[in-house]
């Protein structure tokens, strides 16, 4: 710093410097930007063209007779409800996930290294299989022969009927994306400094006081980052609520497929995926502004 | 004195391992205490029993006369200066300061109060309002010290708290804690591996070692009459020299010299003879060594020179003795490859076990 007058006596140096740094920083960047150019954003742009196309009579998308009646479908009641309900089920299951979680990674936390390992493997170990398959072995044990019913049986009550109920839905949404809340949390658990939790039992916190004054807070970063990462793809989720959901509880997801499959409405389909993406974007800017105070850079 | 603290036959075991051994000690109120070791010898962990933070496995530990050892932290009257000054990141320094009196639910006028007053104590009001985080280690410090004091408490315990400062803040810290510690009159327990934080600031210094304390006593008597072969080589520089007991007045060191030393030791026993270097003197050859000295011949065989002193190392038949003689007009400059005789008054020859 002392030497900043020297330096600076050379400011073409020290642009040129930059600029090159600039020029590395994009060629770094390049293999990404190309790939998001022509996987996400091309194929984002066809479906925002084709939210406004018309459909014609056979099912087929015209393209030139622009109009906004796609949108305007959005406001049918059938798709608020399928809005509410699939956003309901999101909210719940991200909170389940949540309360499962945190007290999980908070014991995984707090082991010895050699235990937080073995716990993280155990966490991990359902990806080593595919989701498709073990959403499937869901169904099975949710089924009206299924291990639960059994049991419930066994114990002298009535068959439990589950499967294809909102119930085994969110069972299934809540298996699938623990993982990905368990790991944030996690994180930012085993970065906490205990002393921190120490000191505030030394300034007269009880147990459940110093969680609430200091671990709760310092582990927003990871609160957040595993509400998001659970929040949104079950939004979109399809897979679980197509295998274990029934006809009655149609979610969005399910809902946009069959607009592009069965009733070959591209547009429809396309005004509700735009829709999905604001909702998403709209619920993580909502997500930040909530948990994350102005001026903290946690 | 009254004592704040006692501890009674106090052990602390982790699994196979013994970090604190039988432990008894009573500290005085109002005393700057210092429990001074290497690390591993159990003094953190003396100290977080006394916190709360570690419950002893054994024993007895009394805060102002209220038997504590399982009482969790939050329910005694004691506060600490964490190692890491474990501040709040997430809350600004008043925020910090205020955190007990908030948790023992003071008043809200109260704790404005008591904050501005703790914060002025510590120079720090004009970054009252900063977050923890924008501090220097200095300030941080300080902060930690604010927040710990604010309270009040029986005994404040301070965690090697100067360990992360550089050389110069830690040299000023010293003496404006000693400072805040007469002026509060609170009883200050201080856990340090820094022999000098130990001597320079203490009233009574615990030297530890693998879980045992081995000797209480003033920086004065720690440093020149330590009653073990451990004190005497970890305060300060020292020379360890074996030797024999031949009677209460004297020893033979290993190269058969008679040196006076005084010792309770039976005679025939193995002992080592422990003197500091800077009680030694160098003499010329030609120079008469008053007769009351215990003396040595050897040969000078390094010279080092540190600005305000010289060290020697002089080989004699008894071993190898580091002189230090302070650099002055008068004090005569000794040359490597010289003979000379290494001279010591007998009182400042200590005999500790060998």
């Amino acid at each position: 710093m002392k030497d900043a007058s020297v330096v600076a006596a050379r400011p073409e140096l020290e642009e040129a410097a930059r600029r090159a740094d600039s020029r590395r920083g994009f060629l770094i960047a390049l293999p990404a930007w190309f790939y998001l150019t022509l996987f996400f954003v091309l194929p984002l742009g066809i479906v925002a063209v084709y939210s406004f196309a018309t459909r014609s009579s056979t099912g087929r998308t015209v393209l030139g007779d622009w109009n906004v009646d796609a949108y305007r479908r959005l406001w049918d009641s059938l798709v608020l409800q399928i809005a509410v309900r699939t956003l309901v089920l999101a909210l719940v299951t991200t909170l389940i996930c949540l309360l499962l979680a945190y007290p999980l990674a908070y014991y995984m936390a707090t082991r010895r290294p050699m235990v937080r390992n073995i716990l993280l493997i155990l966490v991990m170990i359902p990806f080593w299989s595919n989701f498709l398959v073990r959403t499937y072995a869901w169904k099975v044990l949710l089924g009206t022969d299924g291990p639960v019913s059994q049991l419930s049986q066994a114990l002298g009550g009535e068959p439990i009927r589950l499967l294809f109920t909102n119930t085994a839905v969110l069972i299934g949404l809540v298996y699938g994306f623990l993982p990905f809340m368990v790991l944030p949390l996690y994180a930012a658990l085993e970065r906490m400094d205990w002393s921190l939790v120490e000191a505030a039992r030394d300034l007269y916190a009880g147990g459940w006081t110093a969680f609430r004054k200091v671990t709760w807070p310092l582990s927003l970063p990871g609160v957040i980052a595993g509400s998001i990462l659970v929040f949104i793809p079950t939004l979109g989720a399809y897979v679980t609520p197509a295998i274990l959901g029934g006809a009655k509880t149609t979610l969005a997801g399910d809902y946009i497929v069959s607009q592009f499959l069965a009733a070959r409405n591209q547009p429809f389909g396309s005004a509700l995926s735009m829709g999905m993406m604001f909702i998403m974007l709209g619920a993580t800017i909502i997500y930040f502004r909530w948990f994350r105070p102005s001026g903290r850079d946690l | 004195m009254s004592d704040a603290v006692i501890l009674e036959g106090v052990s602390k075991v982790f699994g196979d391992v013994h970090a604190v051994r039988d432990l008894d000690l009573g500290i005085g109120d109002g005393e700057f205490f210092s429990l001074l070791g290497p690390s591993g010898c159990g003094k953190t962990t003396t100290l977080r029993m006394i916190a709360g933070f570690e419950f002893p496995t054994q024993g007895s530990l009394r805060i102002r006369g209220v038997e504590m050892a399982l009482q969790p932290p939050n329910q005694r009257p004691v506060n600490t200066v964490f190692q890491s000054y474990a501040l709040f990141p997430h809350m600004t320094v008043e925020e910090n300061v205020g955190f007990g009196l908030r948790m023992k639910k003071v008043s809200g006028s109260e704790i404005g109060e008591r904050v501005t007053k703790a914060l002025d104590m510590v120079q720090l009001t004009h970054r009252a309002t900063a977050s923890s985080k924008q501090l220097s280690g200095g300030q941080q410090q300080r902060v930690a010290l604010a927040r710990a004091l604010v309270n009040e408490p029986e005994v404040l315990l301070l965690d090697e708290p100067l360990g992360a400062l550089d050389l110069k803040l830690r040299q000023a810290m010293q003496t404006e804690l000693k400072d805040l510690q007469e002026r509060v009159g609170i009883t200050f327990i201080y856990v340090t591996h820094d022999q000098e934080e130990a001597l320079t600031m203490s009233d009574r210094i615990g030297v530890m070692n693998e879980g045992r304390l081995l000797q209480v006593g003033s920086p004065q008597q720690i440093y020149e009459q330590p009653t073990s072969r451990f004190v005497a080589g970890f305060i300060g520089e020292i020379n360890l020299l074996p030797a024999t007991v031949v009677d209460h007045e004297s020893v033979r060191l290993a190269g058969g010299r008679l040196v006076a030393a005084t010792t309770g030791t039976p005679a025939g026993q193995e002992v080592t003879v422990a003197v500091r270097p800077e009680r030694l003197s160098l003499f010329g050859l030609g120079e008469t060594v008053p007769a009351r000295l215990n003396a040595v011949r050897g040969r000078v065989v390094r010279r080092v020179y540190f600005g305000d002193v010289f060290y020697y190392d002089v080989d004699t038949p008894d071993g190898v003795l580091e002189v230090k003689e302070e650099n002055r007009p008068g004090v005569a400059l000794h040359e490597i490859g010289e003979e000379a005789v290494v001279a010591w008054d007998p009182a400042a020859t200590t005999v500790v076990e060998s």
